[in-house]
């Protein structure tokens, strides 16, 4: 028995690094956003908060975390939008906020995490994007190097991954860095 | 035989093994042409022109497409997990797959279950995935940068994104993040930690320190840190010690960088045609 309970614990323990939890404002926002995700074909479940997330509503959606970009572009896209967003297994845990700058001659480079995006000083074309562990960043970086920092599509509309989400906030300091 | 598991940036592109074949005009896996910019083919590139300058046959290749939606990840997961055993595969190399801990449970376990346990290199999504279901020290060897070495350093973060902002990712605090990934026994065997300098450490701490020859652009470009971990499976392939592979494939990496005059819009296509002459170098200047 003793034996059976540890490797239930195991098993809990490496799946719940996987998720994360949606928390909202109420009850009636967690159910709006169970419908929009569950037509889209996430799978999601409404369970009760830990007491690190607890804000007053009663329920949380826990979601598979490597997709949080895209399930909380799909409840964007429907007008719900989540209060908090954090991982099953360190619901403190928040999105890092340190970018490193590296100054070339002609180019600056912005990281945040694990990602890298560089571009031309004077004419603000992204030139390479580097770093990263999920398979939409070669997407993302084909789609776009090459392109105007402006015009370029952002990670946050076509990523999908958390590597996307550092994308997006390295895209975002460097839109900041280079705007008049 | 040397196999590189990982995915190409296309929706539609199927589960697909066989063996790569690469020239400079491109690499190609069974008839399929495969796109190198960076990622995975990146990596069979580099791997591939390291293989043929160490007299290896070619690397055999695992891939399929996913675009971040990790439907094809986890097909490639799954079919590793059932069909491994069929491959006699010496040494492997994990890359970008959509990171999910019970997948590569499954994966680990089939290996496990083999009569003879090839070397594991994990890199990318991969190396994600066995951190966050804590399964680390299974592996032989993970090639992390300084942003991926702070997140195996911080217990608690189940990705780099997640890493918590006392765990600082500056170069050169990679000694003391190395300690501190170990000391959670969050790191492989070896680590090669790829960054303005090459660090190679084990439980015992830093092994060697690479910093010759430097090239700063070479951090901007996409695909630099992927040549270098195929150079290093080619090495190990062939019969290197890890710790050494790592040592020789950082002096390599950064040689052909430096032939390839880059700035930080260099495409890695053109450093990867210098490697077989880098890689003669750095053997040549180790005493071989």
């Amino acid at each position: 028995m003793a034996w059976f309970k540890r490797c239930t614990a195991v098993s809990a323990e490496v799946q719940a690094v996987d998720l994360g939890f949606l928390t909202f404002q109420n009850t009636s926002e967690v159910l709006r956003a169970q419908k929009v995700l569950s037509r889209a074909g996430w799978k999601i479940r409404v369970m009760g908060p830990p007491p690190e997330v607890r804000t007053g509503c009663d329920l949380v959606i826990e979601f598979p975390l490597m997709e949080e970009l895209r399930i909380v572009k799909t409840l964007a896209d429907a007008g719900v939008k989540p209060e908090n967003v954090v991982p099953v297994a360190s619901p403190l845990l928040k999105p890092v906020d340190l970018y490193t700058i590296t100054d070339f001659p002609e180019h600056l480079m912005v990281r945040a995490a694990n990602m890298k995006i560089t571009v031309d000083r004077h004419s603000l074309v992204i030139v390479n994007i580097s770093g990263g562990g999920c398979p939409d960043v070669p997407f993302l970086a084909a789609a776009m190097t090459g392109k105007h920092l402006s015009k370029a599509p952002q990670p946050k509309d076509i990523g999908h991954t958390l590597c996307a989400y550092a994308l997006q906030l390295a895209y975002e300091e460097m839109l900041k860095r280079c705007s008049p | 035989m040397l196999a590189i598991v990982g995915t190409v940036p296309a929706a539609d592109f199927p589960l697909s093994h066989g063996t790569l074949a690469y020239t400079p005009a491109g690499l190609t896996l069974n008839d399929d042409h495969l796109e190198v910019q960076r990622g995975t083919p990146a990596l069979m590139a580099a791997a591939s022109c390291a293989c043929e300058a160490l007299g290896l046959g070619s690397p055999y290749g695992f891939l399929v497409g996913d675009i971040g939606h990790g439907k094809g990840s986890r097909m490639l997961y799954q079919y590793l997990a059932e069909h491994i055993a069929e491959f006699a595969c010496k040494t492997m190399v994990f890359h970008y797959l959509q990171p999910i801990a019970h997948w590569h449970k499954r994966v680990l376990d089939a290996i496990d279950a083999l009569p003879s346990r090839p070397r594991l290199i994990a890199d990318a999504g991969f190396m994600y995935a066995a951190k966050m279901g804590g399964q680390a020290v299974a592996y032989d060897l993970f090639t992390p940068d300084i942003g991926e070495l702070a997140f195996l350093a911080d217990e608690n973060a189940p990705h780099p994104l997640y890493t918590r902002g006392f765990i600082l990712h500056e170069s050169a605090r990679a000694p003391e993040l190395i300690a501190r990934a170990y000391a959670h026994r969050n790191a492989a065997k070896h680590l090669f930690v790829k960054g303005q300098t090459d660090y190679v450490a084990d439980q015992g701490g830093i092994i060697a320190a690479i910093d010759e020859p430097s090239e700063p652009a070479m951090e901007a470009i996409g695909g630099t840190g992927d040549t270098v971990t195929g150079i290093v499976a080619a090495l190990i392939q062939a019969g290197y010690a890890v710790p050494e592979a790592c040592a020789v494939a950082a002096r390599a990496n950064r040689q052909a960088g430096r032939l390839a005059r880059p700035n930080p819009a260099t495409s890695v296509k053109e450093i990867i045609l210098h490697i077989p002459a880098a890689l003669e170098e750095a053997l040549l200047e180790k005493g071989e």
